[in-house]
């Protein structure tokens, strides 16, 4: 199964990709060469290089935030509420038409 | 015809160059030359969750396979470079093949120093750099079984980690009269050596081994004081540049190859980026070499930039990370040089993080568990604060106001 995922940049870029269930959102970013997702640690939870604010009607719809994830979100490039790590949001059905937005620099 | 750009090399480096190049909206050819028959993977799982046998290989590929083909990035896998020749620009294969490239990516990695005694070519005793040594580890790692890890650096202590999770009975030698003597405290050496007790790690410091005994496979490591019982022994005593190549070719190395803050070296078709790279830094205002994944993603990022003529420069703090049963550690900056440390949390409340200060400015953390502490320090260090230590050691001083 393949969830659809759509990234938007912050110049209005849209790319909507398919990531399969068990991959992490970050891993389907990388694979698809979204821009602005650096995902450096390649998803131990150890840095913040893959976040994302998540569509607002999207973001009660997640897990939720671990107090490690919550750690580096505080301190991410202008954290907002919707804020998640993309390392962290583990690809299934439930996700299919799930709206993050890039944000304009990562830390 | 189209420009040919090449990566020499098919790290963490070399695939995030490729996938760089790309997105800076390169449409040459891209080929990336590799001696390992794996497309570019991330190496910090080997020696954590991939050893353990929590991530399978495809999730330990930087990018799947397809991202190459979808790319049109040309992967010259399972390949050795044996030279190049400048003036004719081309890269000549081990086979005799010749490749020609306009531009070239030297990101040729580092291998592990081999320690020099008798009998250290016996089977079981493995070094650990790349998926086939981990492979070559993980059927060993079977309960009640003798490890013997050599090294307490960051490899050594989370094989050492791994092993103790399986139930082996691990003992760790350290030549140095501490564990992590290069590159932290010693409140740092003294936490993990506890930890690693904790867990029936028997670390024995200022221990040199003198030879390994065995006939068929390894059986035992002796040391000055004695003999130790082994069925596998992990060397994990640090890395060197993979410079040969360039050094072989006339560029000038010097612990790493020699690039300037556009990771360009003397030629001005070739850059050199990653672990190899022996670089300036402006923020740390002085030359080095690192071996991490943010120094190998970034550099390749600044390589790929200047490949295409973008003018950009390199210049980050460091950071690492290293994970150890429930523990995390997180460390920015180099604390090479410290004067005054400060110590903010304490273990028994979860975590804590360990401030490096010279001449009153803050420098480097090893933060334990501690995310909030590292990711402030992410901002705080390369801004070269001066703050007072008793401001960064007071809990109730929250670290968004420490600037």
């Amino acid at each position: 199964m393949m969830a659809k995922v759509t990234f938007i940049q912050p110049d209005h870029r849209r790319r909507t990709v398919e990531i399969e269930n068990g991959y992490t959102v970050m891993q389907g970013a990388t694979a698809n060469n979204i821009a602005g997702i650096k995902a450096e640690c390649g998803g131990a939870c150890s840095c913040s290089t893959c976040h994302c604010y998540v569509e607002t009607t999207w973001f009660d719809r997640l897990p939720p935030v671990e107090d490690e994830e919550a750690g580096l979100l505080e301190f991410a490039w202008e954290p907002k509420p919707t804020s998640r790590l993309t390392c962290q949001l583990v690809v299934t059905d439930e996700l299919d038409g799930l709206i993050l937005y890039v944000p304009e620099q990562q830390l | 015809m189209p420009e040919v750009f090449a990566v020499v090399g098919a790290g963490h480096c070399a695939g995030q160059a490729a996938a760089s190049l790309r997105q800076q909206g390169f449409a040459g050819d891209i080929v990336i030359i590799g001696e390992e028959p794996h497309v570019p993977y991330q190496r910090p799982p080997l020696s954590k969750k991939f050893l353990i046998g929590e991530l399978p290989l495809e999730r330990v590929y930087l990018r799947p396979p397809k991202f190459y083909r979808d790319n049109n990035i040309e992967l010259l896998l399972d390949t050795r470079v044996v030279a190049l020749r400048r003036r004719e620009h081309e890269i000549v294969l081990a086979d005799g093949r010749r490749r020609h490239y306009d531009k070239l990516l030297l990101a040729t990695g580092s291998s592990p120093r081999r320690l020099q005694v008798t009998g250290v070519d016996l089977p079981g005793i493995c070094y650990l750099r790349t998926i086939a040594d981990a492979q070559r580890i993980q059927p060993h790692l079977r309960a009640e079984k003798n490890l013997v890890v050599i090294g307490g650096g960051y490899i050594g202590l989370e094989v050492s980690a791994v092993a103790a999770q399986r139930r082996m009975r691990v003992t760790l030698l350290e030549v140095d009269g501490r564990i992590l003597n290069r590159v932290a405290a010693p409140v740092i050496s003294d936490f993990f050596v506890q930890l690693h007790r904790q867990h029936g790690v028997d670390i024995r410091c200022n221990a040199r081994v003198l030879r390994f005994e065995g006939s068929e496979r390894v059986t035992g490591v002796i040391c000055e004081d004695g003999r130790i019982e082994a069925d596998l022994v992990v060397i994990g005593i640090g890395i060197a540049p993979n410079t040969e190549l360039a050094q072989s070719a006339g560029l000038p190395c010097g612990n790493g190859i020699i690039v300037d803050e556009y990771c360009q070296t003397a030629d001005a078709a070739i850059f050199a980026a990653g672990d190899c790279s022996n670089h300036p830094n402006p923020l740390l205002q002085r030359r080095l070499r690192l071996e991490s994944v943010h120094n190998a993603v970034e550099q390749g990022k600044t390589a790929a930039a200047n490949m295409c003529a973008k003018g950009q420069r390199y210049a980050e703090i460091p950071w690492f990370w290293s994970d150890q049963y429930d523990v995390k550690l997180q460390i920015v900056g180099l604390a090479a040089g410290y004067d005054q440390l400060v110590q903010r949390g304490r273990m028994e409340e979860g975590g804590f993080a360990l401030f490096y200060l010279k001449d009153g400015v803050l420098i480097a953390v090893d933060a334990i568990n501690n995310p909030r502490e590292y990711m402030a320090c992410k901002k705080l260090i390369p801004q070269r604060l001066r703050i007072a230590p008793e401001r960064l050691a007071d809990p109730t001083v929250a670290m968004q106001d420490m600037a």
